[in-house]
């Protein structure tokens, strides 16, 4: 059996706890408070200790999907991504930039709001980008 | 927030407005049990009694919206009592004298009448709040999410600055930020008027320096906020939508309202580990892996920037947010290429001054907070500490202003939305983990016992809940937490939809916040109508989920 604890931090509230996944068998199996960091001194509440379902949910989106006549099919990245940047690149040719807007997240990445960020401006050339902080 | 968490265990006050602390920020609300152990006073203002309250020195239910009346009526005793910090308001701040004369009108019977808190406990306040320096104040969404959002932030500084608690340690004004990255979404330019670490994008010197670092012209007029992308969805402005990681069909005010204006859109791009309630509106659905499964950093509400790291490899076919943005770019004619995360970190800390003293090696485990200007600086715990950011810090003359729907004849009740312990904000993640579902299930609505004796209605007796925008159902659950002619509803629960009842046009002026906290609303029994039957939602497999929901 191989046993590893991975730190990371809880992605529930804004408070930060430290936390270590407990991987076992390259399986996320549980979470730990760490016991060092200076958030939470070892303490976790309840959805800290549970952060792991929410990652092993059967729920879980598991490829990338296209709507077709009404129905989500599933697809592959290439078909995705080119349909995505096909109609983007369509939309602002005909109604220019400011006819498209990008919500990016406060649950994902530093580096990936960034680049959202990035994208929205240098790429869509739109400064319609928000987040739910209001909400 | 200005102040650490640690700190706030070190205060000789901390005055809670707003906030639940134990049910959305538990962790911090520990640090406010080890304050009141080391004899801390606790004062806790909140339209509802929660948890706090019965650990509180004062703890007051003031009226729904009535926040700047409360803390312009504490400043009026403060002033009245000379505790205020003399010396630091010379010497830290201006336009005092314009908060004087307005909080001089705001006497304790006014506030007493505007708020129903009594006049023997707003001066309990003022003087345990003022008296017991450094003070800590703390405050959530119970403040910001009013039509006077912005007005009640500033009160809350005028107060804070009136008796000398910004810039010290255990002092200061401290929002709980709601979502694990709320704070590093805004730092990293997640708003449509800056650049990451708030540089203008109406401002030449910043947008030229972000023009030349991505080698694109950009453009120099602030965008869109969410609260004004739906009305522009709605007039046909605005066609093409990419929401990343966001559930705004739960989130957003008048949900049928916004369903209205996605309806509108001509395309719908949706980045998710879930099929959430806006993804299975999606054209296309881009299906990221969980932060489990990647690297990368998050901001929490102290400014402190940490690591997460890469536990185990992403599920299925998902891939990182940051490969799939990656990706899109370069289909879209601009190529990303990025070997990792700590690549876009260097680019982001390179442009962004609040974090250029940082990097992954660097933020260990602890984190660094912010600012962190340099590669010797040792972040920042409290901010403001010898000098305003600003140079001086400003007063706010603010008067009252009432919410944007009171209770008339037709719509008799107060209405406030929030959290409950268990879940997390549109319950994406938390009702799908068996431990945290287990604890509630459903969603309710809280009602005092005095309102149920009057309308007849047993605990658990199902109530339809009417506004002026939409009407939705939901479980009664009787209990004198809330004051009577004021309801509460959770947000959670996707089968009880709160945001039909709130208003998308009741916005902040100046935030665009959305006025979640006040709605008036009228109910009545549902047996009492004929048979609608509440929606229902959510299926076993995601593909079938969306054919069982059907929209769009």
């Amino acid at each position: 059996m191989e046993c590893e604890l991975v730190p990371s931090v809880c992605s529930y509230c804004g408070t930060g706890c430290g936390v270590l996944f407990e991987v076992i068998d390259k399986e996320l199996a549980g979470t730990l408070p760490m016991k060092t960091h200076p958030v939470n001194e070892g303490k976790l509440c309840i959805k800290g200790w549970n952060l792991h379902e929410h990652i092993n949910s059967p729920l879980r989106l598991k490829q990338p999907l296209v709507r077709s006549f009404g129905r989500f099919l599933k697809t592959g990245w290439d078909e995705a991504i080119a349909i995505a940047a096909r109609r983007f690149r369509e939309i602002i040719d005909q109604y220019g930039p400011e006819s498209v807007g990008v919500l990016v997240s406060a649950k994902i990445t530093n580096e990936e709001n960034y680049l959202a960020m990035k994208l929205a401006r240098a790429v869509l050339g739109t400064n319609s980008v928000d987040h739910c902080a209001r909400l | 927030m200005t102040n650490s968490i640690a700190e706030i265990e070190d205060a000789g006050c901390i005055f809670i407005i707003g906030s639940n602390t134990t049910a959305c920020h538990p962790l911090i609300a520990r640090r406010v049990y080890r304050a009141k152990e080391k004899g801390a006073k606790l004062i806790v203002a909140d339209p509802r009694r929660i948890q706090l309250s019965r650990f509180a020195d004062v703890a007051v239910q003031h009226r729904l919206g009535s926040d700047v009346a409360l803390l312009n009526g504490m400043m009026h005793l403060i002033i009245a009592n000379g505790w205020q910090a003399a010396d630091y308001i010379q010497e830290r701040t201006e336009d005092y004298a314009e908060l004087e004369k307005t909080v001089r009108e705001y006497t304790p019977e006014k506030v007493a009448a505007i708020t129903g808190v009594s006049v023997d406990d707003i001066q309990h306040m003022a003087e345990i709040y003022a008296t017991n320096s450094p003070a800590a104040l703390l405050y959530a969404m119970g403040i910001t999410q009013h039509t006077t959002g912005v007005d009640n932030v500033k009160s809350c500084c005028n107060l804070a600055m009136l008796c000398g608690n910004v810039g010290v340690a255990g002092g200061g004004v401290n929002p709980l930020r709601g979502q694990n990255n709320v704070q590093g979404a805004c730092d990293m330019g997640g708003l449509p008027n800056v650049y990451s670490g708030y540089q203008l994008v109406n401002d030449i010197k910043s947008n030229e320096k972000f023009a030349k670092a991505w080698g694109r012209p950009l453009p120099d007029k602030p965008g869109l906020p969410v609260t004004a992308m739906i009305p522009a969805m709605l007039e046909g402005k605005l066609k093409a939508l990419y929401v990343i990681g966001e559930n705004p069909k739960l989130s957003d005010p008048d949900r049928n309202h916004l369903n209205h204006a996605l309806e509108k859109l001509d395309f719908l791009l949706v980045q998710d580990i879930f099929l959430s309630e806006t993804a299975q509106a999606a054209d296309v659905v881009l299906a990221a892996c969980s932060m489990a499964e990647k690297e990368g950093t998050f901001t929490n509400t102290e400014r402190r920037c940490m690591r997460i790291r890469k536990a185990i490899d992403p599920l299925a076919d998902t891939l990182p947010d940051w490969q799939i943005l990656c990706r899109l770019s370069s289909a879209l004619g601009y190529e990303m290429n990025y070997a990792d995360p700590e690549a876009i970190f260097n680019e982001m800390a390179a442009l962004t001054p609040s974090y250029a003293g940082m990097t992954y090696a660097r933020l260990g485990l602890d984190g660094l907070q912010w600012p962190c200007p340099n590669a010797d600086h040792p972040g920042t715990p409290y901010l403001h500490r010898h000098q305003f950011a600003r140079g001086k810090g400003k007063f706010h003359a603010i008067g009252f202003l009432e919410p944007a729907e009171l209770p008339d004849d037709e719509f008799p009740y107060f209405l406030t939305t929030g959290r409950m312990f268990a879940h997390f904000h549109t319950g994406t993640m938390t009702r799908i983990s068996p431990n945290l579902n287990v604890e509630q299930t459903t969603g309710y609505v809280e009602i005092h016992p005095d309102d149920a004796l009057a309308e007849e209605i047993r605990d658990g007796d199902m109530l339809t809940i009417a506004s002026r925008r939409g009407e939705m159902e939901a479980p009664a659950r009787i209990t004198p937490t809330v004051r009577p002619g004021t309801l509460f509803l959770p947000m959670h629960f996707g089968e009880n939809p709160t945001n039909i009842l709130t208003s998308a046009e009741a916005l902040d002026p100046i935030a665009k916040i959305p006025e979640f906290k006040v709605s008036a609303v009228k109910i009545r029994k549902f047996s009492e109508q004929m048979g609608k039957i509440p929606e229902e939602t959510g299926a076993a497999d995601p593909v079938e989920a969306d054919a069982a929901a059907g929209s769009r």
